[in-house]
């Protein structure tokens, strides 16, 4: 299967997937609304109490935090999408069109695309709005959600996968929010990790999103980015790795 | 190459369920071949084999000569598939749906779109195109689906049940559709719990039950197997039905009549009979006002097929 081929085929149907989110919007509450509700919520319940008493210091530290975290819950949708979407038999036309085997797998998460860059926007936007302002220049913060956004593109995988295997639509979207739960909240997302367990402190030193929110802060806030970024570098190669056969060979394999 | 569609022992199982127990198809170029059978038959599952959809456990199948498991990018080439439900895009409106798969099968936008605006003019969907497919009525997306099977112009195509559920004026127009298909030159698998609509539209049917194949011919012929013709007879008078029951029921081949509303019905061994009744008729001077020779519907078929529930017994054509 020649790789043009199967970009052009998986742009079609990623165009698919975007006329859908566009004809559902309630479709895109997980990046708008909740990047809101979260901001919002943890700068005024915890602001007060950890950053001495400031939140904008607070929020500072806390929107990259929040960027990485929802960008993972934003992974959701995919596994939950691609599950109903094989129950509708909408893909049984498409397994039996002479196209790339994996064109609507790869075209479901191209898609994700727009959402995630909508999530990057309300998530920066918003924070401004609230009064975090980047301590680097433009491009950083740019390079910062084009870092997230990538992540995001690799650990749909996993959510892609559970799709194939899941019976149902709730069954992934419980499964997936059980992974992502101990990602998203054990890490550094909402307090420094130091005062943390030492078998805690093991588990995010390999969390993926440690290091992902790690050099999203340096990306945003200055400092350094390098080894943060070759870790989230590696774990986005592992993650495609291990998730992309294992999510086409399901693919395959459902009848 | 004698068939398009040529499956030899199929065998699926679900679990502890055969779905199929070696099951044989053929349907040869340009013809409509019915696959008859009640509810779990085995129907879709064979469809499915066939489509590249499933893998056989065990036997072989060829689609315009490719084996559907050793080359099924080729089988796709060739194949269009409408399957039991309804399979359009409901947020994608008729135009997308369409222009999709044209798309997918490597045609330019413009094609696509020139494409989609013929089938949507065909399936008379041309003033719903710009609607999302999920306001459409179930007969809308029935031919919505079977237009996104034909946007590739397949030489081979799969009708999985395609008028289950539609009412008895949009499964004529249906049928209409099916004619058209193969009257184009393409060769159509048609599977249906319908008897009228495989003796309306099949070639050949084939009766699967419990995953075995337990008849094939053609419908004509399927008929002839269960039982014989029936001669109806109705008087412009209806004082003579008497006079016309004793006239034709002396017709040697011919069996007891049996009367009722003015119609003399009798059991006859073959089509000769007909021309005798005529000339007997006539030489009484009785006119008629109807006169006619019925097979036995597929129905009265099929219930004889699986009643017993023995195909052993039954002269089975392979």
């Amino acid at each position: 299967m020649s790789a043009p081929r199967l970009l052009r085929h998986s742009t079609v149907l990623a165009q698919r997937n975007l006329i859908g989110v566009l004809r559902n919007p309630e479709a895109l509450i997980d990046v708008t609304l909740q990047p809101i509700i979260f901001l919002t919520m943890f700068t005024y319940i915890f602001g007060g109490a950890i950053s001495h008493g400031s939140q904008h210091d607070y929020l500072q530290y806390l929107l990259p935090g929040i960027l990485g975290q929802t960008i993972a819950f934003g992974c959701v949708a995919i596994g939950v999408n691609l599950n109903a979407d094989i129950e509708k038999g909408v893909f049984d036309r498409f397994r039996s069109l002479p196209i790339a085997r994996a064109a609507p797998l790869v075209g479901a998460v191209l898609g994700d695309i727009v959402r995630y860059t909508l999530l990057c926007t309300v998530t920066v936007g918003f924070g401004y709005v609230l009064g975090f302002r980047a301590s680097t220049g433009v491009f950083d913060v740019v390079a910062a959600c084009l870092l997230a956004i990538a992540f995001a593109l690799c650990l749909s995988w996993a959510s892609v996968l559970v799709g194939m295997i899941a019976r149902t639509p709730g069954a992934v979207q419980g499964i997936v929010f059980l992974i992502m739960f101990p990602l998203t909240f054990g890490t550094s997302t909402f307090v420094p990790i130091g005062t943390m367990p030492d078998w805690l402190q093991t588990f995010t030193k390999f969390n993926p999103l440690t290091h992902l929110i790690g050099a999203l802060r340096g990306l945003m806030l200055g400092g350094p980015v390098q080894t943060h970024l070759l870790w989230t570098l590696g774990w986005m190669a592992g993650l495609l790795a291990v998730f992309v056969p294992l999510a086409l060979r399901a693919y395959r394999r459902r009848a | 190459m004698e068939f398009m569609i040529e499956a030899e022992g199929l065998t699926k199982r679900f679990g502890e369920t055969h779905a199929l127990a070696g099951v044989d198809l053929a349907a040869r170029p340009g013809s409509v071949l019915g696959v008859l059978g009640p509810n779990g038959a085995g129907k879709t599952t064979a469809v499915r084999i066939l489509a590249t959809l499933t893998a056989a456990d065990a036997g072989h199948a060829r689609v315009a000569g490719h084996d559907v498991a050793r080359d099924p990018a080729r089988v796709r080439e060739t194949i269009g598939l409408t399957g039991q439900y309804a399979s359009v895009d409901e947020l994608l409106t008729g135009t997308q749906n369409l222009t999709m798969i044209g798309r997918l099968l490597d045609l330019s936008a413009r094609q696509a779109r020139i494409r989609a605006a013929e089938l949507l003019e065909w399936f008379d969907l041309t003033e719903a195109a710009k609607r999302p497919a999920k306001t459409y009525s179930g007969g809308m997306r029935r031919r919505l689906d079977l237009a996104a099977s034909l946007v590739g112009r397949p030489a081979v195509i799969f009708l999985d049940e395609p008028t289950t559920g539609l009412d008895p004026s949009k499964r004529e127009d249906m049928w209409g559709v099916v004619r058209n298909l193969v009257a184009d030159g393409a060769t159509v698998l048609l599977t249906t719990q319908y008897l009228d609509e495989a003796d309306a539209l099949a070639d050949e049917i084939t009766v699967i039950d419990h995953g075995r194949v337990i008849a094939h011919d053609t419908p004509d012929g399927l008929k002839r197997v269960v039982g014989g013709q029936t001669l109806t007879v109705r008087p412009a008078d209806p004082a003579r039905v008497s006079d016309v029951a004793q006239l034709v029921s002396a017709i040697p081949g011919v069996g007891p009549e049996s009367v009722s509303r003015g119609t003399v019905s009798l059991p006859v061994s073959g089509d000769e009979v007909l021309g005798e009744a005529v000339a007997r008729l006539a030489g009484a001077g009785i006119t008629v006002t109807e006169l006619s020779l019925h097979l036995p519907s597929l129905d009265e078929v099929f219930f004889n097929l699986t009643g017993r529930g023995v195909a052993a017994e039954l002269p089975v054509a392979a």
